[in-house]
């Protein structure tokens, strides 16, 4: 047969690319559950950084078992519904209009006081930002933090998941002395703002402390009624 | 193992290197050696991608109709590559967070590419699958020198764990912090050209 061909171009194309895309699906399906599982223990990782609690791969299970005490939704009227907090994703409700996002709050008992892990998102300067804030049982006080992001700049924006930028905003307070909601502030390392409480930011990750600041703000304020009730 | 294929083997550690003599793959080289347990991962991931995409085109070399050649080899590597990527996402998951992109970019490694024009396209499995796993350990090798003192010198720590005594700081040590920077992959490559010329006069270009 002959090799230049155009019809045994065409099929030879098809039957590879077929053949190929069989290989990817079987793959990425035999090795799906393993994935999950590993995504699900870097999530627990991440929430237990929030709550300023070292884990690693092994006891990471263990630990989120057993200070995480309760987990619920919440509605946009800072009600509690029922389902399944851990898994819900977050990006999928913020497509929804705002009455029917429900928000994932993760109770966690720390020698006795609660602490509540709220989930944020926003987006940085090449992707996506993520985070978990905890709050000291005053519902105000900020208990811990950790940071993640898809892919910030290496060295700039993406030092926000280092810890050192984390615990900048451990004991900041998200509303005001009059009790109005502030947020928390990123600045330019240097700077100050009035009013509100603020953490330095990275220099030379100022679009990316920006989007954190954007996702404190937005993804903090949704919690509004549910922080605000008594 | 005949003489013929012990140097398609190990030629390209040394006076074939990819890296330090034809000058391939130096971008990802840059990228992964801040530390020694990301380089050796991506070593290996090379190692294999290039090695069965050697054996691959070479089984296949006698019925690629010449007109979709590049793209015959672009899907098979990157078909590899993103089964490398799916496999370090089940069994080695923050290694394949910390490596995120560039095991993709493997696609891009004129490495890949490279052998795959140069060799795999011309010779039967068996030498091409020795010439893969040679280049991809003449890559790795690079990559694992370079992160060993990137990590020792940046971090004074080796796989993470710190291997530089405590005494040393006390009485002024410090981490260089240059050494976590891209550029200084670059230099360390150089000085491996350097000490390897200095060695190997056959390397050296006559003025």
């Amino acid at each position: 047969m002959n090799k230049d061909s155009n019809i045994y171009t065409l099929i030879y194309a098809s039957v590879m690319v077929i053949l190929v895309a069989l290989i990817l699906a079987y793959t990425s399906e035999t090795l799906r559950p393993q994935q999950a599982k590993n995504e699900a223990i870097d999530k627990m990782r991440q929430i237990l950084t929030s709550i300023n609690v070292e884990s690693t791969n092994a006891n990471a299970e263990e630990l989120y078992d057993k200070l995480i005490v309760d987990t619920y939704l919440i509605n946009s009227q800072g009600n509690k519904v029922d389902g399944n907090a851990f898994a819900v994703e977050l990006t999928e409700e913020l497509r929804k209009p705002i009455e029917e996002r429900n928000y994932p709050v993760l109770v966690a008992d720390i020698e006795g006081s609660l602490k509540y892990v709220l989930s944020l998102r926003g987006a940085g300067l090449w992707g996506p930002l993520w985070g978990f804030i905890s709050l000291d049982d005053d519902k105000k006080t900020i208990y811990g933090a950790s940071f993640g992001h898809a892919g910030e700049t290496p060295g700039l924006g993406a030092e926000i998941e280092k810890p050192f930028f984390a615990q900048a905003f451990i004991g900041k307070r998200i509303f005001n002395q009059e009790g109005t909601f502030t947020s928390v502030a990123i600045v330019k390392p240097g700077r100050t703002v009035q009013g509100k409480d603020y953490v330095d930011g990275i220099s030379g990750g100022t679009i990316t402390g920006q989007g954190v600041d954007a996702m404190l703000f937005s993804g903090l304020e949704a919690y509004k009624p549910f922080l605000t009730k008594e | 193992m005949s003489p013929k294929n012990k140097l398609i083997l190990f030629n390209p550690l040394s006076k074939e290197n990819p890296v330090t003599v034809q000058m391939l793959g130096i971008c990802s080289a840059l990228a992964v050696t801040s530390k020694l347990e990301p380089a050796i991962v991506m070593g290996i991931s090379v190692i294999a991608v290039v090695a069965l995409s050697n054996v691959v085109i070479s089984l296949l070399r006698n019925t690629i109709p010449g007109r979709i050649r590049i793209i015959v080899q672009l899907v098979v590597v990157a078909a590899l590559v993103t089964v490398v990527n799916e496999v370090l996402k089940a069994f080695a998951y923050d290694v394949s967070k910390q490596l995120s992109v560039f095991i993709g970019l493997i696609i891009t490694n004129c490495i890949v590419m490279g052998r795959l024009e140069a060799f795999a396209l011309g010779n039967k499995p068996l030498p091409a699958f020795l010439d893969g796993v040679g280049n991809g350990l003449g890559y790795a090798l690079i990559l694992i020198v370079v992160g060993f003192f990137r990590e020792l010198l940046g971090s004074g720590t080796l796989f993470g764990f710190q291997v530089i005594p405590d005494k040393l700081y006390e009485i002024g040590y410090e981490n260089n912090g240059l050494m976590i920077l891209p550029p200084m992959a670059l230099i360390v490559v150089a000085c491996i050209i350097w000490i390897q010329r200095s060695k190997d006069k056959e390397l050296q270009e006559k003025n």
